[in-house]
């Protein structure tokens, strides 16, 4: 199962890498974000504040839509052709997760790089850490997200997942800490798994590692992997799929 | 090479598909699997071939147990959908080779065999496309193409010719031939066209509401009439005017 992943994953980097210009555009919205509002913050607010915010922005919005890849591939008959060879379908799904996570990765880099441009600065361990976070909840995002679009159908998958991604951007307090937010919509962003990843990911960047918030993000993220590979795990079985 | 016993699937909402099917193929033969639309052929062949779990009855494919041990029977069977497989927006070089390395070839031998089926295929030099430059007929033969690359014993072909113009129907006709002559390919394939039934089967199993209707070679189902008139007379329905010919 491990070479048949490793094989799939470098068959969908090889696609992916032809189309360049796919992962800049897949985090040009983030960026417009950082160099059009993210000055405007500054002046109240800090870098190291709102760039985690994008990053988990990018995130949901990048990987979120990574179902999309999959839908083409139903439609031309290739997923098919791929679950009668003796690959298992697990490696069907991971591979493809490991080449979103390399976007991921690619684009959160740019985000950084920019960030830092402005005037962020992140001590090393927590920048470190930081990552392996980010790349951990991506995957999980496209795992999840190859189950949507193989369960809700390829007409639905682009209106629905880009919508869904509005609120869930919002709620988790990407552009404004929740803590400034009224009751009411601070106890809605709580039930959003977001907010904790991203409080988590502010901890870090802030050179804080051994604090509950850092623990409860890291939980969070752990459960949303299990959860993803194992929800992506299952549609990609299915009978149907 | 293929053996079913009492294979059934009802599908959730409970539409029964196939209620019952008994199949037998022997090596080397060329079947071909009749029945007008909605009759459980195309079921039938994605149970056969590992895609849908059977809801009871038994089968053996290629040698192992369809339900006990599906990655066997996967090693050993070729599959050729009703739509295909081609990525219209790929390399076909690509797709070549990782159909190939997923059958445990090493990158260079997953090339050198694409280039001798494609080579066989009459497809040579055509891999740097990607699949939508290609004509229907050229697509077709790839789609047979990705179902050889592991050089399996039987080979499952939905609806090969729907579709094509005569010449490339003739062509494929022609191959498919020599996968059975020279290369010994058991071959079991469902069509619309009782013309090709005719040319190509050795066998045909006629299927109609889920369950064999009939079984025998195209002279003896014939029996003086023609295929079609006995088509009609098993099935009790038009097959032409449900492929729209």
């Amino acid at each position: 199962m491990l070479r048949d992943t490793w094989v799939l994953f470098r068959h969908s980097l090889r696609a992916t890498l032809k189309q360049k210009l796919g992962i800049v555009f897949g985090a040009v919205q983030p960026l417009l974000f950082l160099v059009l509002f993210g000055p405007i913050f500054a002046t109240f607010g800090t870098w190291e504040v709102l760039v985690p915010g994008l990053i988990v922005q990018l995130g949901l919005m990048s990987m979120g839509l990574a179902g999309f890849g999959v839908v083409f591939d139903r439609r031309f008959g290739v997923l098919e052709r791929l679950r009668v060879t003796p690959a298992s379908r697990l490696a069907l799904l991971l591979g493809r997760v490991l080449n979103n996570a390399v976007t991921m990765v690619v684009q959160t880099v740019m985000l950084l790089a920019v960030g830092f441009a402005f005037g962020m600065r992140v001590p090393i361990a927590g920048l470190v850490a930081g990552f392996v976070l980010v790349v951990v909840l991506g995957a999980s995002l496209a795992a999840m997200s190859y189950a949507v679009a193989l369960t809700i159908g390829e007409q639905l998958f682009a209106p629905v997942m880009s919508t869904a991604v509005i609120p869930l951007v919002l709620l988790s307090g990407a552009f404004l800490p929740m803590s400034m937010a009224p009751g009411w919509l601070d106890v809605l962003s709580r039930l959003s798994p977001f907010r904790y990843v991203l409080e988590a990911l502010r901890d870090l960047f802030a050179g804080h590692y051994a604090t509950g918030t850092v623990g409860l993000g890291v939980a969070v993220t752990a459960v949303l992997a299990v959860v993803g590979l194992a929800v992506g795990a299952r549609v990609f079985n299915r009978e149907t799929a | 090479m293929l053996r079913t016993t009492g294979l059934t699937k009802t599908f959730e909402g409970g539409v029964e598909a196939v209620k019952g099917v008994d199949i037998s193929v022997e090596a080397g033969e060329i079947v071909g699997f009749l029945g007008p639309n909605g009759a459980g052929k195309t079921t039938t062949m994605r149970m056969l071939t590992t895609l849908l779990r059977p809801t009871s009855g038994t089968a053996t494919v290629a040698g192992h147990d369809l339900l006990g041990d599906p990655r066997e029977v996967r090693r050993r069977i070729g599959y050729v959908s009703q739509g295909g497989g081609v990525n219209v927006m790929a390399p076909l070089a690509d797709e070549l080779e990782l159909q190939g390395m997923l059958y445990g070839l090493t990158r260079a031998a997953a090339r050198s065999r694409y280039r001798e089926v494609l080579a066989r295929l009459d497809l040579a030099g055509l891999e740097e496309r990607v699949g939508g430059a290609l004509s229907g007929g050229q697509r077709r033969r790839f789609d047979i193409a990705f179902a050889l690359l592991h050089d399996p014993r039987l080979l499952f072909l939905d609806e090969p010719t729907t579709g094509l113009d005569p010449q490339s129907r003739a062509n494929l006709w022609e191959h498919v031939r020599s996968l059975r002559e020279e290369h010994g390919v058991t071959i079991f394939l469902t069509t619309h066209y009782l013309d090709e039934a005719d040319a190509l089967c050795d066998r045909l199993l006629i299927i109609d509401g889920g369950r064999i209707a009939a079984e025998g070679t195209p002279a003896e189902l014939k029996a003086g009439r023609t295929l079609d008139e006995a088509f009609l007379d098993i099935t009790g329905r038009s097959l032409r005017e449900e492929a729209g010919v």
